[in-house]
């Protein structure tokens, strides 16, 4: 039991660590580019990346009030994406 | 071995492939070397990734809790948009010449999405030179 708890502490550490490389290495893309569709595909990848390390700060805690956060994230995120790939292939967001 | 224990392995679980895949996606992300290869690797970040990392959560919940099911919303979310993001991305790489394009089609016919309806000419943007 004190096995299985420990080990679950160590691979929610080990997720942090990850998802939050992960999240430097899409910043790094944002950076360098080369193009805007790979920053658009980047920010998205982040915002991603940011539903999993709220999801992980949840269960780390074992609260369930950030459940609210992380969808409006995943909502917010889809909209943000979808305007920027319009305003790149339009030059305008609502016509 | 109650069922405690096997909910805390399976949290562990799926802890461990969550992180994995995350790992993968940002790694194909930031090493392939062309826009539409790297357009292929972050939607596993967002399918099993997340997916993985939701599904630890619940039966984190199930276990240490009351249980709830709520990100399920959630991953239905990001399941629903994520072709449709990854669909706009494609369309701004075709745009943008950043790829090959498709191949011709006979007879003067048009691929829909260079199909520019009548009238509606002024607004397409015309190809943006080199700005990298």
């Amino acid at each position: 039991m004190n096995l299985a708890l420990d080990v679950m502490n160590y691979a929610v550490m080990g997720a942090f660590i990850v998802v939050g490389l992960s999240q430097i290495m899409a910043m790094i893309r944002v950076v360098i580019g080369p193009d805007v569709g790979d920053r658009i595909l980047a920010l998205d990848t982040m915002v991603v990346n940011a539903i999993g390390l709220i999801v992980l700060l949840g269960l780390s805690q074992g609260t369930r009030i950030y459940f609210e956060a992380s969808l409006i994230i995943a909502m917010l995120g889809f909209v943000s994406t979808v305007a920027y790939a319009r305003f790149v292939l339009r030059g305008d967001i609502i016509e | 071995m109650n069922w405690e224990l096997i909910g805390i392995w399976a949290v562990t679980f799926w802890l461990v492939i969550g992180a994995i895949f995350t790992l993968v996606g940002a790694i194909g992300l930031l090493k392939f070397n062309d826009g539409m290869t790297r357009l292929h690797a972050p939607t596993k970040v967002g399918t099993v990734g997340i997916g993985s990392l939701l599904l630890a959560s619940i039966i984190h919940s199930f276990v240490f809790g009351d249980g709830a099911v709520h990100e399920v919303l959630i991953m239905a979310f990001l399941f629903v948009t994520a072709p449709i993001s990854a669909n706009f991305i494609a369309k701004v790489n075709m745009h943008r010449r950043n790829c090959d394009g498709p191949p011709d089609l006979p007879e003067g016919e048009l691929w829909a999405t260079y199909d520019v309806p009548e009238g509606d000419e002024a607004t397409e943007v015309p190809a943006q030179p080199d700005t990298r």
